[in-house]
């Protein structure tokens, strides 16, 4: 079941909170406490923004088999305003064709049934088009 | 004459959100499959959720939006209660998802409401007590619904996905101050689900007199009585809407006019998102009010009841307004679905 996984990652998987490098300033995700830009410890905890450009794509059209049910879907390496790359799926496309250099922002959606329908429903972050704004 | 509910301490909306999925089923679509596309269409098109949004991904993004509008820390809620009838659990709380997704836990309350479509009316109404009464400075509001429809039936023309979020703080730091609220509720069985049903059951014809127009009518009158106003007094009102015709019925039958519910009137093009209902049209219309400006809200929830309220908004509302995404931003992204894809997305095909 991985409750205990899914239940540590909730942070991080649910609004991207990630780390700050007190010594260099670079932004880590995931954290991981050791910052990898400088090698000192990072343990200060930091929200990250939640935007960024897309920088590499594929569809994936043979899903996991917890995954078939939103299959074919976009994957995605995004690399975030904040610094850190991350992957995620692409949702909210609709008639939209994903490309590098799109810009994105994060949403919390589910990600998946664990197991089954009788198992826990996991939720954490994709990533969208940015919603375009009369007013902004 | 019921007296009004008005705290002690007067408070008002700190910051609102709204949410509307990316899809749109139209209803000559749905019209197409089950009556050769005959007879009339109670509204445009409906908001349909993506595969992956449900009640509790709508309320994080809906809160979100409330709170960048409110420039307060997530930690300073007291309070994320979620109205809906669609709840994703059966037993775990919406609200502590939405909660922690937001960065409200660990010292908050949390819970989920429940009342037919006036849910997250209900949970605004506490939210005023708890504010009212000083034991708060802030708490979430949210009503927000993915309602289902059985396929064939006349709700399935209008039950949509969407929601709205209220933070609930004290009146000096609101964008529009609480003038009073009131409810109107009787034992009245329009429209049920019973548990481990997947559509709901209603009263065909007696969802509209004895239901809709009776609690909205009477919840709206007595506050109008209450407050010692008339419908000129209000720049705009809100009436809960389940289709396009009986808010603009009840607005015509109370005396206010098409101009006045115009800015709400949000269910040609959303459908009907239940808890989110009332309360999206009255995001809409912040978006666009000015200071000074009144507005009332009457909801309604099958079962039946409906909460009457009224705000007065205030100079903070030009400085808030840009700061989240506006309901109709949301319900200019649309993508049009068929209804076989409406079909798989919402789950009405056996796989297993």
């Amino acid at each position: 079941m991985d409750i205990s996984r899914h239940w540590r990652n909730r942070k991080q998987r649910y609004r991207l909170v990630g780390e700050v490098c007190p010594h260099c300033g670079a932004k880590l995700f995931p954290p991981r406490d050791v910052c990898p830009h400088c090698g000192m410890e990072a343990k200060t905890v930091e929200t990250l923004v939640g935007t960024g450009t897309v920088y590499a794509f594929t569809t994936v059209r043979q899903a996991p088999s917890d995954f078939a049910e939103q299959s074919p879907y976009v994957v995605a390496l995004i690399s975030l305003d904040d610094g850190p790359m991350l992957t995620a799926q692409l949702t909210d496309l609709g008639d939209v064709e994903p490309y590098v250099g799109m810009r994105v922002e994060m949403v919390t959606r589910k990600l998946r049934n664990a197991d089954d329908e009788r198992g826990l429903i996991i939720y954490g972050y994709k990533f969208r088009p940015v919603l375009e704004r009369a007013l902004a | 004459m019921p007296e009004l509910l008005r705290p002690e301490r007067p408070v008002g909306i700190v910051g609102y959100g709204a949410y509307v999925p990316r899809y749109r089923l139209p209803a000559k679509e749905i019209a197409r499959i089950w009556t050769q596309g005959r007879g009339g269409l109670p509204i445009e098109e409906k908001a349909v959720p993506g595969l992956d949004e449900d009640t509790i991904t709508i309320s994080i993004e809906a809160a979100r939006n409330a709170l960048a509008r409110a420039g307060i820390d997530a930690e300073l809620l007291r309070a994320v209660w979620v109205g809906s009838e669609s709840h994703p659990y059966a037993v775990k709380p919406s609200s502590t998802i939405v909660a922690e997704a937001l960065g409200a836990t660990p010292f908050t309350q949390a819970g989920d409401w429940e009342f037919a479509c006036k849910a997250g009316t209900e949970a605004m109404v506490a939210a005023f007590g708890l504010i009212g009464s000083g034991m708060a400075d802030y708490a979430l509001a949210i009503g927000a619904d993915t309602a289902q429809g059985r396929p064939g039936d006349a709700l399935e023309y209008t039950a949509a996905a969407g929601g709205a979020a209220f933070i609930i703080g004290p009146a000096e730091e609101s964008l529009a101050v609480l003038l009073g609220t009131l409810s109107y509720v009787t034992d009245t069985p329009d429209f049920w689900r019973r548990a481990q049903q997947p559509y709901p059951e209603h009263g065909m014809r007696f969802t509209g007199e004895p239901a809709y127009f009776q609690h909205i009518g009477s919840a709206a009158r007595a506050f109008l009585e209450a407050t010692n106003t008339t419908p000129q007094d209000y720049t705009y009102a809100i009436f809960h809407q389940p289709n396009a015709k009986f808010p603009q019925r009840i607005a015509k039958q109370l005396g206010f006019t098409p101009e006045q519910i115009a800015p709400g009137l949000v269910v040609p093009t959303v459908g009907n998102t239940y808890s989110g209902s009332a309360i999206l049209g009255l995001t809409a219309t912040l978006d666009v009010a000015k200071p000074g400006d009144r507005i009332l809200v009457v909801s309604f929830g099958s079962g039946a009841g409906s909460d009457a309220m009224a705000f007065e908004v205030t100079d903070l509302i030009e400085e808030r307004r840009a700061l989240a995404p506006a309901t109709q931003d949301y319900i200019r992204r649309r993508t049009e679905i068929d209804y076989a894809t409406y079909v798989r997305w919402r789950g009405k095909l056996v796989l297993k």
